[in-house]
């Protein structure tokens, strides 16, 4: 079992209801997130490329969050997932520094929190609260150990990217493009 | 304490991954046992359900509001079996819950009064502010008749006003959703095909091979199923050609995307008649046995070549002629989108008719990937004593306007300043479910209207810039907390929907079917509203459709299978358009007769002067208008609207992203507040742009005050569309400060 998510950009209108979806999913505190929406314009008018995408933790499998934390609240269970026990968190900060992809914040409990691919819900048999919401239907989830989940076939078929990928963190978000 | 509780959820998830840790040497700690019980138990336990459908746009998706055991609630999810959202409702849907929740709420009924010469609200029982309301809408009844109380509304609240106002006696009733909207095409496509466009728009978008949109931004506006079936259309590879001065996000999902000058787009339209019509590429089967006029119109469009159009759109006439290609190629499969906010220059029916003449040539309308037949189920209406027969209304006022099919509101607030020849005085409004100071542009109007009225009511669940105008202000609960009447779609099949209240109203508001039925039975016509709860006009209205309350209270949406036939034409259909020819006119008698142009037209409009800029606006995908702004949810998603500049004005002004600055319009008119610069090639350096809705006055929006610019308040030259009534808002031109132009007064 090896989780990721699959979104495509080419469907994706950033219209954040993702980001809406997770905070009430997972009282996410006002005025934090764990996953945004970012857009990049190429070009000079009127030969113009504009993306736009949902961004969050990527659950890398060399997760430098995970390697840096020193009470080792930050691991990674079944899946893949990297997750925050939030009871053994001290605050410090460190994987805040540590993660390319800015994906973690400071709880205003203390603890860091971030994206848990929602995994409380796949433990019921549904797909995160992002996906589940998404309205372009942009955002695929699933596992990549199986060569015929809907995931591994896109990223078999489409062109796509990974975030970052010179930090050699092996991102679980894929974007097509 | 609930925070903690909900932490305990968290932590459940969180510790049970713990102990599935493969890498258990990773924890150091384990997972905590204790904990992990406790989570359980409160996982296990579901959040209750209740049926509704949402109101924070007028998409009216149908969802479902979860509750926690302490009441609360906690989140909202599309209704499956709704054919509006399939599920998935969009942001605004999402976060409804911050419409619920949001501490700014209006908590009691206020009255105007003077306190030390200062005007200023005081709260005031329901009692009083029912009991001022009817004594001062009897005054106004018993000197000038019914007929002079107003009211201009939105949304579900209005339909219960709609009816307390009918059965005082008065027709005086508009909405922005017409004259500041939607109006100009749904006249333009009625004079073409015989029939309104009406919502949600029966474009086949997922079945299309290609769709055109024209200034439509699908997925900055988020009209929900629009937006899921745009999706589906780039999944089955359909083309996308956007003609829109800014790259939307719609366009930068286009194949083509025609990034034209603004205030041409009939120019366009009419050189892709041309080439149509000149190359053959019309669809010559459809046009014969279902069109009107076909010779007028080849005759009238021989003349706008693409290079015609090139000098006046700036779109090349190879682009031009290509774009037309594949639209015929696509044929019928292919949908020039009416639009929504179509309220641009004032030859805005015009415009409309152009789309629907292209609709027209290109075979469309009744076909599959085009325009379905669309079909709706009626709700019976709950028994009442018949409605009065006002002396004039909506229509004597926009009399001026032929063609104008529902009330102008503009219109009607003209009616409120007293003159001479002013047959229809306005003495008192109601106005509810919409912030007129930022849906009806010409703030000076406004202004003055309200200042001659005799008595103004406002109905809200926010304390909107238009309550502050308000001599009684009535805090409506919101959608979350109560009954309303029963949604019926208009789409592929018929639906219902229904909306039953997840918890009690907060504060000390109130629904307003209660509010209509008071105030009604004030002023003697409580025979209208024979009901002490409004479940029960739903209750009888379910039963006489086949359903119930209690099965509906379990589905939420319930789906009837189509009556009316097939949703496209068959082949060689015998089909009667409702237009009075019973064809598609591309050459309009109606029109012509009224004096209008009988083919649409091309007319140049006012251009910028020279340091000013032409003032576009928008919609952003997680706020509706003004409205969402202060809302907890979506306010963190967008707390203010920004100016967009072209690099290359943002360089001879000197201007950086992120830099204060306030504008200033062709009138004079300085914005209240400032905004910050963005500097984006998505703008063409010959305007900017902003999202619409921002801006707010009132301080007890304690998030949303002061950010921001409220487009509106620049919107006071008005090109008012002659044939319907339409207040065109985009010839305005602004000036850009970046000194701050009220350093010296208060605001």
């Amino acid at each position: 079992m090896r989780y990721a998510m699959v979104i495509d950009t080419l469907k994706c209108v950033g219209c954040s209801d993702c980001v809406v979806a997770c905070q009430t999913e997972n009282d996410v505190p006002h005025g934090y997130c764990r996953d945004w929406i970012t857009e990049t314009v190429d070009g000079s008018y009127p030969n113009l490329d504009l993306e736009l995408k949902s961004e969050r933790c990527n659950h890398c499998d060399n997760a430098p969050c995970v390697r840096c934390c020193p009470t080792g609240a930050s691991h990674i269970v079944d899946g893949g997932i990297v997750l925050v026990t939030e009871n053994e968190c001290i605050g410090c900060g460190a994987c805040i520094e540590s993660c390319p992809y800015d994906a973690r914040y400071q709880h205003p409990d203390g603890y860091v929190d971030k994206c848990t691919f929602c995994h409380h819900r796949l433990e019921k048999g549904q797909l995160p609260a992002c996906v589940s919401v998404c309205p372009t239907k942009c955002m695929y989830f699933g596992d990549l150990d199986n060569p015929n989940s809907e995931v591994s076939q896109l990223l078999k078929n489409r062109k796509h990217k990974t975030l970052a990928p010179e930090a050699g963190t092996n991102p679980h978000v894929f974007y097509l493009i | 304490m609930t925070t903690s509780r909900r932490k305990f959820i968290k932590i459940s998830a969180l510790g049970i991954g713990g102990v599935a840790a493969t890498a258990s040497a990773i924890n150091v700690f384990g997972a905590n046992s204790y904990l992990d019980d406790l989570v359980k138990q409160k996982v296990s336990k579901e959040f209750k359900r209740t049926a509704t459908y949402c109101e924070v746009c007028f998409w009216k998706c149908a969802a479902w509001a979860y509750t926690n055991e302490e009441g609360e609630i906690k989140k909202i999810i599309g209704n499956e079996d709704d054919t509006h959202c399939e599920g998935r409702l969009c942001p605004r849907g999402t976060g409804g819950v911050g419409m619920y929740t949001d501490e700014d709420r209006l908590k009691t009924p206020l009255i105007r009064t003077t306190v030390n010469g200062e005007e200023t609200f005081r709260k005031a029982s329901w009692e009083e502010a029912l009991d001022l309301i009817a004594s001062k809408f009897k005054t106004v009844i018993d000197s000038h008749g019914a007929e002079s109380i107003a009211l201009i509304k939105h949304g579900a609240p209005g339909a219960h006003l709609e009816h307390l106002f009918q059965a005082f006696g008065s027709d005086t009733i508009a909405e922005p959703a017409y004259a500041q909207c939607r109006g100009p095409r749904e006249t333009g496509f009625k004079s073409t095909f015989g029939t309104w466009v009406g919502s949600p728009e029966p474009t086949d978008i997922r079945d299309t091979k290609c769709l055109v949109l024209i200034g439509s931004h699908i997925g900055e506006n988020m009209h929900n199923s629009q937006v899921q079936e745009m999706s589906d259309a780039i999944d089955n590879g359909a083309t996308i050609i956007t003609v829109d001065p800014r790259l939307s996000t719609a366009a930068s999902k286009s194949k083509h995307w025609l990034a034209i000058k603004p205030a041409t787009d009939i120019a366009l339209m009419l050189s892709w008649m041309n080439v149509l019509i000149e190359e053959g590429l019309y669809d010559k089967a459809y046009v014969e046995k279902y069109g009107l006029g076909f010779d007028e119109l080849k005759e009238h469009v021989k003349q706008f070549t693409p290079e015609w159009a090139y000098g006046i759109t700036t779109i090349k006439p190879d682009e031009i002629r290509k774009t037309a290609r594949v639209m015929a190629h696509a044929a019928p499969s292919v949908i020039i989108h009416p639009g929504r906010h179509v309220v641009w220059y004032g030859d805005d029916t015009q415009r409309a008719r152009a789309m629907a003449i292209l609709n027209g040539l290109l075979g469309s309308w009744g076909r599959r990937g085009g325009f379905y037949f669309k079909e709706s189920i009626k709700v019976p209406k709950f028994p009442h004593p018949e409605y009065h027969h006002p002396k004039w209304g909506w229509k004597e006022i926009g009399a001026k306007y032929p063609l104008a099919e529902m009330g102008i509101t503009s219109e009607v607030l003209r009616a409120a300043i007293p003159s001479e020849d002013n047959k229809y005085p306005v003495k008192a409004l109601m106005v509810a479910g919409t912030n007129i100071t930022k849906s009806i542009p010409d703030r000076k109007l406004l202004e003055e209207a309200i200042e001659a009225l005799d008595f103004m009511v406002v109905i809200d669940t926010m304390p909107m810039d238009v309550t502050g105008y308000a001599d009684v202000v009535l805090p409506e609960c919101t959608y979350l907390e109560r009954y309303d009447g029963i949604r019926s779609a208009t789409n592929r099949h018929p639906s219902i929907a229904v909306r039953i209240p997840a918890v009690t109203p907060k504060y000390d508001s109130k629904p307003v079917w209660w509010m209509a039925k008071q105030i009604g039975e004030r002023l003697g016509v409580g025979e209208y509203f024979n009901y002490n709860d409004f479940k029960e006009v739903i209750e009888w209205q379910l039963k006489e459709m086949g359903t119930s309350l209690e099965e509906m209270e379990k589905i939420g949406v319930k789906n009837y299978p189509r009556k009316s036939g097939p949703l496209y034409l068959n082949e060689n259909e015998n089909y009667q358009f409702t237009t009075a020819s019973g064809k598609i006119e591309f050459y309009s008698h109606e029109l012509k007769n009224l004096g209008f142009d009988p083919m649409p037209v091309y007319t140049s409009h006012p251009e910028p002067p020279q340091g000013f800029y032409r003032l576009n606006y928008g919609r952003a995908p997680m706020h509706t208008f003004s409205r969402t702004a202060n809302n907890p949810n979506l306010n963190d998603l967008m707390d203010e609207n920004k100016l967009w500049v072209n690099p290359k004005v943002a360089r001879i002004l000197n201007l950086k992203s992120g830099q204060e600055v306030w504008l200033r319009n062709q009138d004079d008119i300085t914005s209240t507040f400032s905004i910050k610069v963005r500097v984006t090639e998505r703008v063409r350096w010959d305007s900017v742009y902003m999202v619409h809705g921002f801006g707010h006055q009132n301080k007890k929006l304690s998030r949303a005050n002061g950010k921001g610019i409220n487009d509106t308040q620049l919107i006071s030259k008005i090109a008012v569309d002659p044939i319907m009534g339409g207040t065109g808002m985009r010839g305005n031109f602004v000036t850009i400060l970046t000194e701050n132009p009220h350093k010296n007064t208060e605001i």
